[in-house]
């Protein structure tokens, strides 16, 4: 297949959303660290992030509250406890949390947006929203603390609870899993009442697009073995196609950047690699362990192999997460370009470059859904491949 | 590094929820979907080649009706060819035939006419010689009343014995 188009094209969008990225960051670093030394410092937290709060509704009130696009920008990407939906409208989630006491589950809006602290059962919990959080250089993304006797957030508890909370993330998941379920069920039951006969509406709508996974990613790439293959193929296809689309609808269903998170990009580039490396026969690990090399270059060759493994689905990890979270901040970052102008006559330019963004995005939707399973449709035929 | 560190909670679930889509899907409707795109690419290929047999049975057929077609006409022609030397042989044959009978008729006829003409003359001339008798007896009698008739003729008679 031909993919040297595409891949230079990735290449230079994976450059170029790093820079982006990379930019990003120090930008937030930067603002992160003037924050950390104005607010973080008081003793008193509760007092101060209840005041920071109430501060922050007056101000908007008053329309003098400074916008800060980064802070919005990165609400979005990250995850959240709660479903926003507009103004102070939204849907709480429910919180699961594993504590050394046992499994505590409560619903979000206990919180009310972090302004409350809640006392569940075997600790007393606080949210700690986006940016505050990333004040405390936390590795662990956790939003929720254990808030220890004294008021005070105590570290040590906090890291002995593990968050399996319903998020946002997990919940628009959770929604693509139940559209994708219905739709392929009803498909599987079309396909089934009309045996033999020509598609009709939703199914010859899918059909093509489930064939051109079998004959241009599984059939060239995997070869003849391609049928034990297309169930896991066909999955993630669908799994990032769904939620690649529902990422880009601004509303309830969608919004979520689930497919720009790197847990669940994770999660599909562990799966390719377990499927790769499960599957892989005796030349695919023939070829890592004695690679056709001089015996003298094992030493290089072998690690450098064994990298391979990770580093395949390691770069599908990191393709998939930067190439969403790109397209949801350029997104975002247009838009906010009308609240940083603080003026009405940005908007038609704002817009049309989200309208621009946005078909780019849907054009992306497709093009990452279809690398990601192009790539491990290929790595998984390297790896059942039959040398003669 | 919030954005690129996996929440723990995030993994789990989705781990589970894609675990429990690719298993779901599988049997609810990769299975299905896949089986039934298969099975109809099969038959069409299969109605496909079918059709094609059919296209070349079809010609083949056409084939063998020209070749019968013609050969039937051919077999038509000799026939008719064959049937119009047997007439002409036929005729021919009887003309000669009817010649040689004609010619035997007319043979016969005229042995019999012959053998007629024969026969009328002999009667004619029985009937000749015996009225020239009674004419012969009726002129000498009426000659040979008289006495001197008499000797005139066979003064005559014997002049012609003499003669001879």
């Amino acid at each position: 297949m031909d993919c040297n188009q595409v891949f230079v094209s990735k290449v230079k969008k994976v450059i170029f959303v790093f820079t982006l990225l990379i930019a990003f960051l120090s930008i937030r670093n930067n603002t992160f660290a003037q924050v950390d030394s104005t607010i973080v410092s008081p003793d008193s937290v509760v007092a101060e992030s209840a005041h920071a709060v109430s501060g922050e509704h007056g101000a908007t009130e008053h329309g003098e509250e400074k916008f800060e696009p980064t802070k919005v920008i990165m609400e979005h990407i990250a995850d959240s406890h709660v479903w926003h939906l507009w103004g102070h409208t939204s849907i709480p989630l429910p919180v699961i949390l594993y504590t050394s006491g046992g499994l505590e589950v409560f619903s979000s809006a206990h919180f009310h947006h972090g302004e409350h602290d809640y006392q569940g059962k075997y600790n007393k919990y606080r949210l700690v929203t986006g940016l505050k959080q990333s004040m405390t250089k936390d590795m662990f993304n956790k939003n929720i603390k254990v808030v220890g006797a004294d008021g005070q957030i105590d570290e040590a508890a906090s890291d002995t609870v593990i968050d399996f909370s319903i998020t946002k993330n997990v919940a628009a998941m959770f929604i693509a899993i139940i559209l994708i379920v219905i739709i392929f069920a009803s498909i599987a039951a079309s396909y089934k009442k009309r045996v033999g006969k020509a598609p009709k509406g939703l199914q010859s709508f899918l059909e093509p697009v489930i064939i051109f996974v079998r004959d241009d990613i599984a059939k060239p790439n995997i070869g003849h073995k391609y049928a034990k293959f297309m169930p896991y193929l066909l999955t993630i296809f669908f799994f990032i196609l769904f939620n690649n689309l529902l990422g880009l609808f601004p509303i309830f269903p969608g919004s979520a950047n689930v497919t720009g998170n790197i847990a669940l990009t994770f999660v599909m580039a562990t799966a390719t690699m377990l499927v790769v490396n499960l599957n892989g026969n005796k030349y695919y690990w023939k070829h890592i362990l004695t690679p056709d090399v001089p015996w003298w270059l094992y030493p290089i060759m072998i690690p450098v192999e064994l990298i391979g493994i990770i580093s395949k689905p390691f770069a599908l990890m990191v393709r998939l997460f930067a190439n969403i979270t790109a397209g949801h901040i350029i997104v975002l970052s247009l838009i906010s370009l009308i609240f940083i102008f603080k003026t009405l006559a940005i908007a038609p330019v704002s817009v049309a470059f989200v309208l621009f963004m946005d078909v780019l995005e849907l054009l992306v939707a497709f093009l990452q859904a279809f690398i990601f399973t192009l790539l491990s449709a290929l790595f998984i035929g390297m790896a059942v491949e039959e040398h003669h | 590094m919030e954005l690129v560190t996996p929440s723990i909670g995030l993994v789990f679930w989705t781990a589970l929820a894609f675990i429990f889509l690719l298993l779901l899907l599988r049997k609810l409707a990769w299975k299905p979907i896949l089986g039934a795109i298969h099975e109809r690419e099969q038959s069409i290929d299969e109605a496909l080649n079918k059709a094609e047999l059919a296209k070349q049975e079809m010609a083949r057929l056409t084939a063998q009706n020209q070749d019968l077609m013609q050969q039937a006409r051919a077999e038509r022609d000799e026939i008719l060819k064959e049937a119009k030397t047997l007439k002409d042989s036929i005729l021919n044959e009887a003309k000669k035939q009817a010649q040689v009978e004609g010619s035997k008729l007319i043979e016969k006829a005229k042995i019999e006419i012959e053998n007629q003409k024969k026969v009328a003359l002999a009667e004619v001339k029985d009937q000749v010689s015996t009225l020239s008798l009674e004419i012969a007896e009726r002129v000498l009698r009426g000659q040979l009343d008289d006495k001197t008739k008499q000797e005139a003729l066979v003064a005559n008679l014997l002049k012609d014995v003499e003669l001879n």
